[in-house]
């Protein structure tokens, strides 16, 4: 109460850098869009700052195109990290539960190995990955790029982080004295209290698995399996016979709306279920 | 001819695991029936898949153009239905980051153990790294012999650089194009004729007929504020096609670096401290490069083969048509080229075979491609027809026929001796002297920079030899 | 923490929750990895298409990789991170901290929030390659520079060490700051308002309620952060890659470790990129181990301390 003044400069103060980064960050997509909106021949002339008229035949470039299967790729792609985001959260913070909550022998050994884990670059296993999936028939599969974010390390220590700032283990005695199952505790008790954290890892897993490009080139094969990314590439790696850097704009923009969507749900989510707050101490 | 084919599907077939039998008499009948009717035949014994390997749908395009089996194509573009119910399937991975090599690869290691309509039966390769996959020791590409075609009677007509580079170290062949890519030198004409008062072909081919005289033009140039090419990187092909021996020789484990890649090397910091060429363009495929070929840039010309005026140059290009012209380059060169390969192992031999000699034998259909999409074909006699036939002008070059000059380039080129680590050495070594160039390293460091980029590129290489 | 229920034995169900996960692991990322593992004691790779090896060769690969330009490579990758890090955390705490400061007032903070976030969901080479485009020397930055008067010359940007890692520090700093700023923000929004109710009747100002209480309460967030961006840094791969089309370049100032190995996995060097993946999995371990200990050791239980603190400043 006593400093009212400088909160007023500090506030003009935060606006000012908030606006400064704000403008950074949008100026990329504008220059995206803009791109988005003129032809090939346009683009190589230079840069403008205005936007063209050649967004719509850009589009239509790339949706009538039909060796390039725009829709099917968009797909393939919210399914894939529709599924990871859903399965990688809930299993994370399954197992960040059951490490949190349970006492057992292997509980220390079990923690340090995930921490050890955790800083496993994934191309190092790459190559076996892939021996691997052909070995199990799964080549060529969505699966291979949806089940193996059941074991995310580092979402399952945020979760535990989380569960350790928010979770009090009294609430889980007082759940068990009420007759509840460990199960439903965990669905029905601690699941609403991690909707925070849920959501904010559900979104960067989501993001995370729809920009992944390394993973997918390895194991898609047939184009109608095919993911957003590996279609850019595809658009990317067309040599001289119809690279057409339009489109390719176009469709990375194409490939960022529903990102953008799915973000601007959740992001409501997330603010709504912080200042909820959960249980405290 | 077909007995052979048979015989070696049988090889094939024993080595695969499956039945001897089942073989056996499959060979007796289409080795009695085999006489006129090969169609018939090749309904017996063929399979019912065609797996072709390519990185774009350019060859979809070739064969579904002069193929006369093609049905249709399904609409996503991936399965080609031929008269007789066989289906090709087309497997396109993009180039990018050597995806199409390592699925191409992965595939070819698999080939012996694939079920027969998994196998791959035909492939696609570049000029970069054809080598790799015609060598004879990894024996992925059939010598085309054993389809039965005769490389010396029924591809006379083929250039003959392109027969050598798609032949192992034998001289056997494996693969065969139809497409060839003789390379010329586009000129703006507006810049001729205001520095040198004409944009006649004939004159200034005279004006940069070789590296001597084509310095002074350049000087010519630079006095009136243009540069003569856009950067160092144009000019490689022309000096790296030129080399006397391959960068490693077979069996061998060392890069020998030819004299011409360190006059390349030379020469270009000459030009580009010179001020002939445009330090802002470095290399190839850059959005600075692309912005050189247009209405506002001071670079006076290219050096492009047929594909790269019509895909590269003309889209770029933001003025009228007829703005530019070709003439002879300072050295003959090619640059590109897609081979096909009879992939060993196929169990559509015939049916490879013929679409091998659709699309880059029958002298008809190479002459369709040519005037349908612009490609420079494989064919001496018929592109000798296409540089007098004025129905092959280009609108684009103001009305001149580009095969006048394309033909005799081609006839002239000296393929460089080939060796499967090219596609590395060419493109590691044009990135290491680029920061030579550019004046961020000294000469030594960049040569030093090649041989760690090398080395890791082909575990294999254990020297590097530059020239005295 | 140590509430344990006598009667009954709840371990198995700690089991049987940790299962998916182990499960999961040690099928897809175990077996690949022990596969790596394995084979970066052999000579392997791919000549053209001919396969060499696996031949035993022990630790030829471990000592060739030494000998190499490999702790050049670590160097970069430490420098290219920190120009990015350090700012990305600083901003990212600094907004997390104004976001919940009820009086800043700031206006529109969802909007901010969702547009910082934002370069973060564009995959990282379409971003890469619009700052390829817009940094080239004829490209539109130089043309602003130029027309404003800043510079009579296009600037290589990519043309120099400094140039590059900048943008490519840069850019690693727009893409992830919003990242962090929510993650953060999310962890102090977490923090009982109670505990700051406290310290506002106390009379902390903002800088000493940042210092003294925010930040000790949300370690376990902070530390997972950092621990998450060293892994992200090490892994730093798509950015420079495009930017440098491949090549670290100038001179390879700006080849990374996965740059690195990348090219030994574009040549099939299944030995030595086993080895160098070795390399970098006892290099993260390392440090990570040390972020851990260093966010955690000194005060085991950071958070609650912290908290009993506050309450018990209140009470007192």
């Amino acid at each position: 109460m006593r400093s009212n003044k400088p909160n007023h400069f500090r506030s003009i103060f935060a606006h000012i850098v908030l606006i400064i980064l704000s403008f950074l960050c949008l100026f990329f997509f504008y220059i995206l869009f803009i791109n988005a909106t003129r032809s090939h021949a346009d683009l190589q002339k230079g840069f403008s700052a205005l936007p063209g008229n050649y967004l719509l035949k850009n589009l239509s470039n790339v949706a009538n195109d039909g060796t390039f299967p725009m829709f099917r790729g968009i797909l393939n792609s919210l399914l894939v990290s529709g599924c990871s985001a859903a399965i990688c959260t809930y299993f994370s913070a399954l197992t960040a539960y059951g490490l949190y909550a349970y006492n057992f022998r292997l509980k220390k050994i079990a923690f340090t190995f995930i921490m050890a884990i955790l800083v496993m670059p994934t191309q190092v296993t790459a190559m076996g990955f892939l021996r691997l999936i052909t070995n199990m028939g799964m080549y060529d599969s969505l699966l291979p790029l949806i089940i193996p974010s059941i074991a995310s390390p580092a979402v399952f220590y945020f979760m535990y982080s989380y569960l350790q700032s928010s979770l009090p283990l009294s609430l889980i005695e007082a759940a068990r004295i009420d007759g509840s199952g460990e199960f439903r505790t965990f669905n029905q008790i601690v699941i609403p209290i991690m909707k925070p954290a849920i959501a904010v890892q559900a979104i960067f897993t989501f993001v995370g698995s729809w920009n992944n490009y390394f993973v997918p080139a390895l194991v898609i094969q047939s184009k109608d399996k095919m993911t957003v990314p590996i279609l850019i590439a595809t658009l990317r790696g067309a040599d001289y016979m119809n690279f057409d850097m339009g489109k390719i704009y176009t469709m990375i923009l194409v490939a960022i709306v529903p990102i953008i969507l799915v973000y601007l749900l959740l992001s409501k989510y997330i603010i709504a279920g912080v200042t909820l707050g959960g249980v405290k101490e | 001819m077909k007995k052979r084919v048979v015989s070696i599907l049988l090889i094939m077939a024993m080595a695969a695991g499956s039945l001897a039998g089942c073989g056996n008499s499959s060979g007796s009948d289409s080795g009695s029936g085999s006489g006129s009717d090969s169609g018939a035949a090749a309904d017996v014994e063929e399979g019912k898949v065609i797996n072709i390997y390519s990185w774009n749908d350019e060859f979809r395009q070739r064969v579904e153009a002069v193929y006369p089996e093609v049905k249709e194509t399904s609409s996503d573009g991936t399965v080609t239905t031929l008269n007789d119910g066989t289906e090709i399937h087309w497997i396109i991975n993009p180039n990018q980051d050597g995806v199409y090599q390592q699925k191409l690869d992965e595939a070819l290691m698999k080939q012996a153990d694939a079920a027969p309509d998994d196998k791959v039966d035909l492939f696609l390769s570049e000029t970069d790294y054809v080598n790799k996959y015609t060598d004879a020791e990894a024996d992925v590409a059939m010598p085309l012999s054993d389809l039965g075609i005769d490389p010396d009677t029924d591809l006379a007509d083929q250039y003959s650089f392109t027969k050598v580079t798609a032949s192992d170290t034998e001289g056997v062949q494996r693969g065969s194009t139809w497409q060839c890519c003789p390379g010329l030198l586009v000129y703006r004409r507006d810049i001729a004729k205001e520095v040198f008062g004409t944009d006649d072909p004939v004159e200034i081919g005279e004006k940069v007929k070789d590296w001597d005289t084509i310095k002074d033009t350049a000087e010519e140039l630079k006095a009136k504020g243009y540069y003569t090419f856009s950067s160092y990187a144009d000019t490689f092909r022309l000096y790296g096609n030129s080399i006397d021996e391959s960068w490693v020789s077979p069996g061998e484990s060392t890069i020998k670096v030819d004299q011409k890649i360190i006059d390349w090397v030379n020469d270009s910091k000459e030009w580009l401290d010179a001020g002939y060429l445009d330090k802002n363009v470095k290399g190839q495929w850059n959005d600075d490069w692309n912005k050189a070929m247009g209405s506002a840039s001071k670079v006076f010309a290219f050096l492009f083969p047929a594909w790269g005026i019509d895909f590269t140059l003309k889209p770029n290009w933001d003025g009228e048509d007829g703005a530019w012209a070709v003439t002879n380059p300072p050295q003959e060169y090619n640059w590109g080229g897609s081979y096909l390969h009879a992939c060993t192992g196929t169990d559509n031999p015939e049916h490879v075979k013929e679409i091998i000699l659709a699309v880059t034998v029958n002298k008809d259909n190479l002459l369709k491609i040519s005037k349908d999409y612009a490609d420079f074909t494989n064919t001496t006699s018929g592109m000798q027809e296409a540089a007098k036939d004025d129905s092959f002008s280009s609108e684009f070059l103001g009305g001149q026929n580009p095969f006048e000059y394309f033909a005799p380039v081609a006839e002239n080129i000296e393929i460089a001796p080939l060796s499967a680590y090219d596609q590395g050495c060419v493109e590691l070594i044009q990135n290491a002297f680029s920061d030579y160039l550019q004046g961020n390293v000294d000469y030594d460091k960049a040569k030093t920079n090649f041989e760690t980029a090398v080395k890791e590129r082909y575990p294999d290489i254990t020297e590097i030899q530059w020239p005295e | 923490m140590k509430q344990k229920n006598k009667k009954i034995d709840y371990s198995k169900w700690g089991y049987l929750f940790i299962l998916p996960f182990f499960a999961c692991f040690f099928i897809f990322s175990f077996i690949p990895l022990v596969d790596t593992i394995r084979y970066s004691f052999f000579e392997y790779y791919r000549s053209g298409i001919k396969e060499i090896g696996p031949n035993f060769i022990g630790m030829e690969n471990y000592a060739s990789l030494l000998g190499s330009d490999m702790l050049k490579y670590a160097g970069n990758t430490l420098i290219l991170w920190i120009i990015g890090f350090i700012p990305q955390i600083v901003i990212a705490l600094t907004l997390a901290e104004w976001f919940v400061d009820a009086r800043l007032k700031i206006h529109g903070t969802q909007f901010f929030k969702v547009v910082i976030y934002l370069p973060n969901l564009i995959m990282a080479s379409a971003f890469a390659m619009l700052f390829f485009t817009m940094f080239s020397t004829n490209g539109p930055i130089n043309s602003i520079l130029m027309s404003i008067g800043l510079t009579s010359q296009p600037i290589d940007f990519l043309g120099t060490a400094f140039g590059t890692r900048s943008l490519v520090g840069f850019m690693n700093f727009l893409m992830w700051f919003g990242n962090s700023t929510i993650m953060l923000m999310a962890a102090i929004m977490g923090i009982s308002p109670d505990v700051f109710e406290a310290s506002e009747l106390d009379g902390c100002n903002s800088i000493q309620r940042f210092f003294y209480i925010t930040l000790p309460l949300i370690r376990p967030i902070l530390a997972y952060t950092l621990i998450t961006s060293i892994i992200g840094g090490l892994q730093m791969f798509d950015v420079p890659q495009i930017l440098t089309n491949g090549q670290g370049t100038p001179d390879r100032t700006s080849m990374t470790l996965i740059m690195f190995l990348n090219s030994h996995l574009k040549s099939r060097n299944y030995g030595m990129a086993g080895a160098l993946s070795v390399y970098l999995f006892i290099v993260s371990g390392i440090l990570c181990f040390i972020v851990y200990r260093m966010t955690n050791n000194e005060d085991p239980d950071g958070s609650k301390a912290a908290a009993k603190k506050a309450k018990k400043q209140r009470r007192g």
